[in-house]
Parts: structure tokens; sequence; C-alpha cells
């Protein structure tokens, strides 16, 4: 089982996700550094969280345009797994990867707290592993998570059950209470939350275990 | 040349940092404002002299980066 974190200049959470995938897959993932034009071939790879690029711009707009994010492009599409969580939500939709966009939150505050959600497709590839399990806790840290897109795409992300993960008490305004939604075909997550801050008991819950391990397990 | 690249949230998306302009003008005393919308302006400095195919470059820089077309729109303003 090979795995990799691509690392941008002001990833933070590129070392969280390191340890998560070294635990649970039992091997150190390989640290993908943004210059890099290509993807080494593994099986599953994480955008982390972070400001990249200092968040110039727009969050994730400059690291969606690197070559790294173009090669990741032509095998998302082949059906490689992904998952971005917070910045690295905000990577993937601005690449197109994922559709909507991350807006700052409502309430214009950086928000950092344990955060409820609920988990809303039990059937999604990263989600089979929880078993029926509705409720789950990870951490969030974010500014721009207040998620948003147009009601014709709202509706078809519903439609599909594209909607993985939802908030149960919204912090930040997403419409429909949206925390997580994955592309059509299911291969591609993006998430505000932290579930590779939720791995240990040290992080204070492990909740976040359960998603590795479905897609990993899937694969 | 320059040009002036005004990128905006679209009408209809939600811009707290306008909105939360708006309310402090309106605490200072600024009755008449009814709403504040907040934006950024870009400024690039450019080579050559043909406005229409500067006009029509700076476009694609809009499309492909400068503005996220999902919740922005933008407006281009060339300067000789």
């Amino acid at each position: 089982m090979r795995t990799a974190v691509i690392v941008f200049p002001a990833s933070n959470c590129d070392r969280d996700a390191q340890s998560a995938l070294a635990k649970i897959t039992g091997r150190d993932p390989i640290m993908v550094w943004h210059r890099e034009t290509e993807l080494p071939d593994v099986d599953f790879v994480v955008i982390p969280g972070g400001f990249s690029y200092g968040d110039y711009l727009r969050s994730g707009a400059i690291a969606a345009r690197s070559e790294i994010i173009s090669d990741l492009k032509k095998k998302v599409e082949k059906g490689l797994p992904v998952a971005g969580f917070c910045n690295g939500f905000q990577v993937l939709t601005e690449a197109g990867i994922l559709p909507g966009a991350l807006m700052r939150n409502k309430s214009l505050k950086y928000i950092c707290k344990p955060q409820p959600l609920t988990i809303v497709n039990s059937k999604s590839r990263f989600t089979t592993g929880y078993n029926g399990q509705k409720d789950v806790t990870f951490p969030i840290a974010h500014h721009d998570g207040n998620y948003y897109a147009d009601k014709k795409t709202i509706d078809r992300l519903e439609k599909n059950g594209q909607v993985v993960f939802r908030y149960n008490g919204n912090p930040n305004g997403s419409i429909n209470d949206i925390a997580g939604i994955t592309n059509e075909a299911g291969n591609v997550l993006g998430m505000m939350p932290h579930p590779e801050r939720a791995v240990d008991p040290l992080h204070g819950g492990t909740d976040g275990i359960e998603l590795f391990k479905s897609v990993l397990g899937a694969l | 040349m320059k040009a002036i690249v005004h990128v905006g949230l679209k009408p209809g998306v939600l811009d707290p940092q306008g909105r939360t302009i708006a309310g402090s003008l309106q605490n200072l005393g600024f009755d008449e404002v009814k709403g504040a919308r907040q934006g950024k302006v870009i400024e690039l400095d450019i080579k050559g002299d043909d406005v229409e195919a500067a006009k029509a470059r700076v476009t694609e820089m809009c499309e492909k980066l400068l503005a996220n077309t999902v919740i922005e729109s933008y407006r281009i303003e060339i300067e000789a």
C-alpha cells in the first residue's frame, strides 16, 4: 500500500497526514514537493491542510495551478483516490477537480475547535468502514470554509449522494451544512474538517482512523 | 500599458466582509449607506501597445487565475 502527500510552501498539516498514513498503512508515505511534475506510482494521495502560498489571491488558488496538480488531475480521471483536507479541499475546488468554492466564514472569524459531523453517505469510498456510525468529531481550523455552489450544483451533489459529511451545528455558513463532498465518480473527497488530526487518543479522538481504513481497504 | 482588473463577488453571493463594512459605516453615522460589496484590484504592467490584444489576454488571465468564476466576476480597464 503506497501513499503520497503533496507538500506546498506553507502547507502545515503535511506532517499530520504523513503520520496518519504511516500509522494506518505501516509504511511512510512519499512526500511530494510541489515542484515535482509527476506523482509517484501510489494508491492514494492526500492534499494536506495549511496556508499554501500564504493564501495569496485566494486560498488554494496558486497551488491549484501547479504542475503537480495538472498531473494529479490526469490521474484522478483514471480513478486515483485522492483526499484534500482543509486547504487541500480549497485546492481541489480551485483546480476544478471538485465543484463549488470555499468562501470566508460567515462570522469572518478563524474557527479552531472540535466539530461534530454527521456522515450523510455511509456508502462512499471514504466512509464504508464506519459501519453505519453516523456521528463523528473531527477538528476544524479554518478561515475560509464556507462552502458555496450555485443551486443547480448543490441539487446535483445532493441527488448523487456526493455530500458525504455535514456539520452538526454549522460553524461557517456553508450551504446545506456541507462539510465534505466527493466528485461524481466518488474517488476524490474534499472536506474542511481534519480526519488526519483525529487518529490518536492524544489528539482527543480517533474518529478519523476509519476514513483512512475505508479508502485504503477499498483499494 | 497598465491593465486594472477589478474582481468582486458575483451579485447574489453573500459577502460578509461587505456587510460588516456597511454596518460599520452606518454606526459612524453614514446612514445613506444601504450596502457594501468588497472586492480587490489587481494592477498589471503589460508589454506592448495593442489595447484589444491586451484585453483578450487579460480576460484569459482572469478566467485562468485572477478570478474564481464560481463566485467572482471581473472587470478590466486598460490604460494606454
